[in-house]
């Protein structure tokens, strides 16, 4: 018989009106960073937001929001905490500051039991932090949420854009709707990115200067969503 | 309480199985629990208890354990999990999100945490019996 998880995550997801994957196809693009700034930003436009970091073997979001001391509530499933009005899910609830090594085979299992257990409740958004790739937590939330949409995170290098295009492939073979993407860590003023970006069907949503003070606002919200590269998020964040 | 969430999910789970064999009303559940995952289950049975409804007013739920066991994929070593070998804070973790047992629980002969769960790992539907 099935997978008696699979068959609740619907449900648990039924309040939520839309579920936005941060996606890449190479890791170090800044995808974190773009979906705690995208979050905090919905947050600050009156949005319910909930944000979930699935990238459970790197998870960063908690460093970057300066998270600590949060625990979820145990009632009738989970309840995520509330932090900095979001509502945050994260493994390291339970996998603490220690490594989390996982195949590809956990990671779905991980991920399947988190959706199957956390109450979300109402949301507006549903950010969702990706693991880099085109691998397991990626096909998995494409077969179990059927509304996820991908805001794809790219840099300036062609090494990157290359797999872009793969993942951009993938999602338009499995009809996966993608919001639009991102140019992160800018240094110059080719528009190369956003050309090919838009010959490929997606649309761009703008780029993201290499900003040099965002290291020191790491951990700390209120500084990080001020900025230069949360200031361009909260830019593109109502063309999503 | 998240033995509720899981009771949500096998009910979720039977109501498609019921629905896929035809079942008109449903008589017996069994559900296995495995040992990793620590379920309390005094408590699923209860939330079994009080989410039953439809087709399933009547049915018994019928809850059974398998032990879990390891295979370590680094050195071949196969050993049976033993609630003494993690603490409680551990255990806790494990009981939400059992593969972070990768995290708190090493292979004893190598110490590598490159294992697999043969056995005992979550909860699942075993099988359900009922009038078509």
């Amino acid at each position: 018989m099935g997978d008696p998880r699979v068959s609740v995550i619907d449900e648990r997801l039924r309040h939520v009106k839309r579920i936005i994957a941060v996606s890449s196809g190479k890791g170090g693009v800044g995808k974190s960073l773009v979906s705690c700034a995208l979050a905090l930003s919905l947050v600050k436009k009156g949005f319910r937001v909930g944000l979930f970091d699935l990238d459970f073997t790197s998870p960063s979001t908690h460093v970057i929001l300066g998270v600590k001391g949060a625990k979820p509530k145990e009632d009738m499933g989970i309840v995520p905490p509330i932090v900095y009005d979001l509502k945050y899910m994260s493994l390291i609830y339970y996998s603490g500051e220690l490594a989390a090594p996982l195949r590809g085979a956990d990671v779905s299992n991980a991920l399947i039991e988190l959706l199957a257990i956390t109450r979300w409740g109402e949301l507006d958004y549903l950010v969702i932090d990706m693991p880099p790739g085109i691998g397991d937590a990626t096909l998995d939330l494409i077969r179990l949420i059927k509304r996820i949409e991908f805001l794809i995170v790219t840099t300036s290098s062609v090494l990157a854009f290359e797999t872009i295009k793969k993942l951009v492939g993938l999602l338009r073979e499995l009809k996966v709707p993608v919001v639009g993407l991102v140019e992160n860590m800018k240094r110059d003023k080719a528009s190369v990115i956003g050309e090919e970006t838009e010959g490929l069907g997606v649309k761009f949503l703008g780029e993201i200067p290499f900003d040099e003070k965002l290291e020191s606002a790491l951990g700390n919200a209120n500084l990080f969503f001020d900025t230069v590269f949360a200031v361009k998020v909260r830019e593109f964040t109502a063309r999503i | 309480m998240h033995e509720w969430a899981l009771a949500e999910a096998v009910l979720a789970a039977a109501v498609e199985v019921a629905e896929w064999e035809g079942l008109k009303q449903v008589s017996e559940v069994r559900v296995r629990v495995g040992e990793l995952q620590k379920v309390d289950v005094e408590i699923l049975e209860f939330a079994f208890s009080q989410l039953r409804d439809g087709i399933f007013k009547s049915a018994r739920f019928v809850v059974g354990l398998e032990l879990a066991e390891f295979k370590c994929r680094a050195c071949g070593h196969y050993w049976i999990f033993s609630k003494e070998s993690v603490d409680y804070y551990s255990a806790e973790a494990i009981h939400f999100v059992p593969e972070v047992a990768h995290v708190y629980i090493k292979c004893p002969v190598c110490g590598s945490p490159d294992f697999e769960v043969v056995k005992g790992r979550g909860i699942w539907l075993e099988s359900i019996k009922g009038v078509k």
